[in-house]
């Protein structure tokens, strides 16, 4: 009874939790010990929240007593450190909100603690969601517990890290480009980025506003499921949050595919992309097609290509402007050193942001700037609607598309740091979602040289069931997503 | 196509963002790397292709104009880098 506990799912510790065999306070204490002996290597924390998480627990405990809990009831998560947590330090990861602590909730966490889970920590990230490996992190790179040598990917890579290292129940990741995905690609979970406006973004730190979204890291997909069943539906804090009703999203989970018709873009198979995921991405479709999908193995997306310059215009376009708050005059870091406005604005930043910020904030500016507005900025949004077209039009067709979450395994940590373009290119196949604002979902599809290999499937708009569907039909018939590493 | 010392500091300068003589050189070398993967995009017909800000359509949000608690002063002032009594206190605007 008490081996693995730290290796469960929702669904399996809801139901431990539910017929008493254990307490949250006992389950939480022990995923806190289990963080004590596996973060020294794996670093997926920035902040151990232990006092709050054992004060959540206890209450836990009395809604579980009091026969109202729900399936995340008393479960320890791991929270991005971009989502604001009252009373607790919210730093993104960066110098310019190190001491940082918001005077309110956000509302997917207000959601998380009305039905009494139990946040254990904040996780670690690049600096502002801004990056694919945590090397951009002010205060420490996140290892990846397959192999301590490379990135857990990013930006969410502590909540990816943490996940599949058992250092918690499930996470939340935010997704700009990729960030949930890429990283739980990589590290062996599943990650969900839901349709843009599904989950409301209030309380979480702006990157790009246009494509940021909220979304589960989990062990398998009926955990995505219930998490979305939490956190998802419309805001009045949030203008940009979907009035769409939302479905229990663990009901049109089945065990086959009948019916299904999924098509697989040429375009996602990129030059430079390793063998080994190219197989095992194929390999997973062909178990899609046995489940009884129809499988159209020739769709072409030609616009595909222009996605990666479309999100480095719009996003760093739209992240200066965000950014542009961060002056030194009402909260985070401020140079004081001096009498004068300008000198301590430009002091502020200059210290406050570490260089990958500080790059994108000059991209945007270049982009939006006089002369050069219509040649990039309008330019790329035009591209956009070129780009979400396409998608429309194969959503005609298909009911999902599938793709390699990224063109490589996990790389070695330093071996991209230094080169931003290459770094850019790990995103390849998950920027298109964002840019036309569509959910997608990675799961683990296999493993080259004991590394972990994502597989990445597309759905229209608001057609979060569908992609759990085909996720949790593939994990009834596959192991991958059961597979843990050995820190 | 290297962006010259004079844009790289034009654009910082933009943002209001100080910047190092070693933070130039290296945003000449790495954006402008970036800026030219940009240059496909200048190959793409987009004649009465109309721009895309957001992927919702949604349109003028509206809510009542209705009075609600607001932040404790506290709470506001809590992360200030300086205050006076209940303000922030900021370097002189004019001078």
């Amino acid at each position: 009874m008490t081996d693995n506990l730290t290796d469960l799912t929702i669904h399996v510790a809801h139901e431990l939790l539910k017929a008493k065999k254990i307490s949250s306070v006992e389950l939480t204490k022990q995923y806190l010990a289990r963080i004590k002996v596996v973060d020294a290597q794996v670093r997926a924390i920035v902040n151990v929240t232990e006092d709050f998480a054992l004060q959540q627990a206890k209450k836990a405990d009395e809604i579980i007593a009091a026969g109202k809990s729900v399936p995340l009831t008393g479960v320890p998560f791991l929270l991005k450190d971009n989502m604001s947590t009252k009373g607790i330090k919210t730093t993104c990861s960066s110098k310019m909100l190190e001491n940082f602590i918001p005077p309110y909730d956000a509302t997917v966490v207000e959601k998380l603690n009305s039905v009494g889970a139990v946040m254990v920590g904040k996780a670690n990230m690049d600096e502002y969601a801004m990056g694919s490996s945590t090397e951009n992190s002010a205060f420490f790179t996140t290892h990846n517990p397959w192999d301590l040598s490379r990135v857990p990917g990013g930006s969410s890579g502590g909540s990816a890290a943490g996940v599949a290292a058992g250092e918690a129940v499930f996470a939340l990741g935010s997704d700009t480009g990729g960030s949930i995905r890429q990283p739980a690609g990589f590290c062996n979970v599943t990650g969900f980025k839901p349709t843009y406006g599904r989950v409301s973004r209030y309380g979480l730190v702006a990157f790009a506003s246009s494509l940021d979204q909220i979304g589960p890291l989990t062990k398998d997909a009926l955990d995505a499921a219930l998490v979305m069943n939490v956190i998802s539906g419309h805001d009045t804090a949030d203008s940009t949050s979907a009035t769409e009703p939302v479905p229990d999203y663990t009901k049109g989970l089945a065990k086959d595919l009948k019916g299904m018709k999924i098509g697989i873009p040429k375009e996602y198979f990129v030059e430079g992309m390793q063998p080994e995921v190219d197989a095992a991405i194929k390999a997973a479709i062909k178990q899609l097609e046995e489940l009884g999908a129809k499988v159209d193995w020739g769709v072409s997306l030609p616009q595909t290509p222009h996605a990666l310059a479309v999100y480095y215009i719009i996003a760093p376009s739209e992240a200066s402007a965000n950014l542009a708050r961060y002056d030194g005059s009402k909260y985070g870091f401020s140079y004081l050193n001096t009498d004068n406005m300008w000198e301590g604005m430009e002091k502020t930043k200059q210290l406050g942001f570490g260089p990958e910020v500080k790059r994108r904030i000059m991209l945007g500016n270049y982009a939006l700037s006089s002369g050069y507005y219509d040649a990039y900025y309008l330019k790329a949004q035009k591209v956009r609607t070129l780009i979400r077209r396409e998608f429309d039009a194969a959503f005609e067709k298909y009911d999902a598309l599938v793709t390699p979450t990224s063109p490589t395994v996990p790389f070695k940590i330093g071996e991209r740091a230094d080169n931003p373009v290459q770094m850019y290119l790990s995103d390849v196949c998950t920027l298109p979602i964002n840019i036309a604002g569509i959910p997608g979902i990675s799961i683990p599809a296999g493993f080259a040289q004991g590394l972990p290999i994502g597989m990445q499937i597309i759905g229209k708009p608001f057609a979060e069931d569908t992609l759990l569907k085909i996720s949790y039909a593939y994990q009834q018939v596959t192991d991958w997503h059961k597979r843990r590493p050995a820190v | 196509m290297k962006l010259s010392r004079e844009e790289v500091v034009h654009i910082a300068a933009l943002a209001r963002m100080g910047i190092s003589d070693a933070e130039i050189e290296k945003a000449r070398e790495q954006v402008s790397n970036i800026l030219e993967n940009f240059e496909v995009l200048k190959e793409i017909d987009t004649t009465n292709v109309p721009p895309t800000a957001q992927s919702i359509h949604l349109q003028n949000v509206l809510r009542e104009d209705s009075p609600r608690e607001s932040l404790p002063m506290e709470d506001v002032l809590a992360n200030a880098p300086d205050r006076e009594g209940d303000l922030f206190k900021l370097r002189p605007v004019l001078e």
